[in-house]
């Protein structure tokens, strides 16, 4: 049985599998772009200061929640970019997860459609509650 | 030092870290968090936050280099998932909980463990005997290119893989790293994955283990954007020329001095962890 949904369907596992290699070179991409335009200006900005990071102090409220992260990245803040580069980072396996969905979905494989959101809903927990608990 | 030079050296760092990492085997992950707390001083839960954004990178970087060759098993990942991303929630709440003291000895435990997996002697073992009743429910047999076709193998030790996976993603949340070598061991050892297939379906599940437990330490503000930009940009390009590299390259030799190093790394954070230097 397995044999004929993968000979039939389009969405072979093969398929899925490229489209997902695809997705994810994209995602770290566009974030890598993104974190060094962020970064360049940083070091424009900040270079010549003496750094920090011996002493834990956390970072400020509004690097920690993605629409303070949003706004800061909008009005072109440098470190706000690479908080806002880190964010579509690490959106990038969960948009792999969430194809994996409709993957699965169209390959009508539905204990795996049911796993695959119970990963989902997990990484989503931890990405949307983190960024908005706080 | 200003950031500047700061910022370089790091970049530097991370991109030798990334680029053995890759050509060993063994991950950039497990040496920048020591990197940066024993050499630059970072404080440990900066230098975790850092690591984590890296290890998606190189994760999900690599992935489409792997994904092409038709080796990994996204109906085993998938299915790991759930044991990695619960465990990875688990880990990261648990490290706002622990002292920075406890987490470098337990860092340390995991570098001398690490070092250890990669360098012992590898035997396939991949399974023979009948097809196993719960990798036929959850349709995880598979098959693989090689140099004679494909060819077919079947899983087993669903249960001890699941609970592996678990820990495995534990140590990622607590820790800030890929735990690609627990990965390979519950693949390889206890489900009876041939080689190929573990390394890659291990490879395309860090990136996702990693992200669980991301967004917990971004809203604690453990993740600094001026030290995360020249980690993650390094370990990322590091990593990708290793992978470049690796197909012409005799890596025996760089394996055992890695190893070396990441040995006296998990010793000096034991040490250090134990006489209260975090």
């Amino acid at each position: 049985m397995e044999q004929n949904v993968k000979g039939t369907s389009r969405w072979s596992d093969e398929r899925v599998e490229e489209v997902m290699g695809k997705l994810l070179i994209a995602g770290v991409l566009l974030a890598a772009l993104v974190v060094i335009c962020g970064g360049a200006y940083y070091l424009i900005l900040y270079g010549s200061t003496v750094p920090h990071y011996r002493v834990f102090h956390g970072e400020p409220s509004d690097l920690r929640d993605l629409s303070s992260i949003l706004k800061d990245a909008i009005r072109l803040s440098s470190r706000g970019l690479i908080q806002l580069g880190v964010v579509l980072l690490i959106a990038t396996p969960i948009a792999r997860v969430a194809f994996s969905v409709f993957a699965f979905a169209r390959q009508r494989d539905h204990m795996y459609v049911v796993f695959t959101l119970l990963v989902l809903g997990l990484l989503l927990y931890s990405f949307i509650g983190g960024l908005y608990q706080s | 030092m200003n950031t500047l030079e700061f910022t370089l050296l790091i970049a530097l760092g991370s991109f030798a870290a990334g680029f053995l990492g890759s050509l060993t085997g063994l991950g950039g992950g497990v040496v920048i968090v020591p990197l940066l707390t024993l050499v630059f001083h970072v404080d440990i839960r900066y230098a975790i936050g850092a690591s984590l954004v890296s290890v998606i990178a190189t994760s999900s970087g690599a992935a489409a280099a792997y994904v092409r060759e038709g080796y990994s098993n996204i109906r085993i990942g998938m299915f790991l998932e759930i044991a990695t991303t619960l465990g990875a929630l688990a880990g990261a709440l648990v490290a706002g909980i622990l002292s920075a003291s406890v987490i470098a000895v337990i860092f340390g435990l995991v570098l001398l463990y690490s070092a250890y997996l990669a360098n012992r002697p590898k035997s396939e073992s991949t399974s023979e005997g009948p097809p196993d009743r719960l990798a036929t429910l959850f349709r995880m047999d598979g098959d693989y290119p090689t140099a004679n076709g494909r060819q077919s193998y079947h899983v087993r030790g669903i249960p001890g893989g699941f609970s592996l996976m678990f820990l495995a993603g534990v140590l990622s949340g607590l820790l800030g790293i890929g735990s690609g070598a627990v990965k390979v061991l519950a693949m390889d050892q206890i489900m009876r994955l041939p080689f190929k297939v573990s390394t890659t379906t291990s490879n395309f599940m860090i990136g996702v283990t990693a992200a669980a437990s991301a967004g917990i330490y971004l809203s604690r503000g453990y993740i600094d954007p001026g030290l995360v930009m020249p980690v993650m940009l390094g370990v990322l390009g590091g990593s990708l020329l290793g992978a470049r590299v690796l197909a012409r390259a005799d890596t025996r030799i760089l394996r055992v001095v890695f190893g070396v190093v990441i040995i006296l790394l998990g010793v000096d954070m034991i040490f250090n962890g134990l006489t209260g230097r975090f």
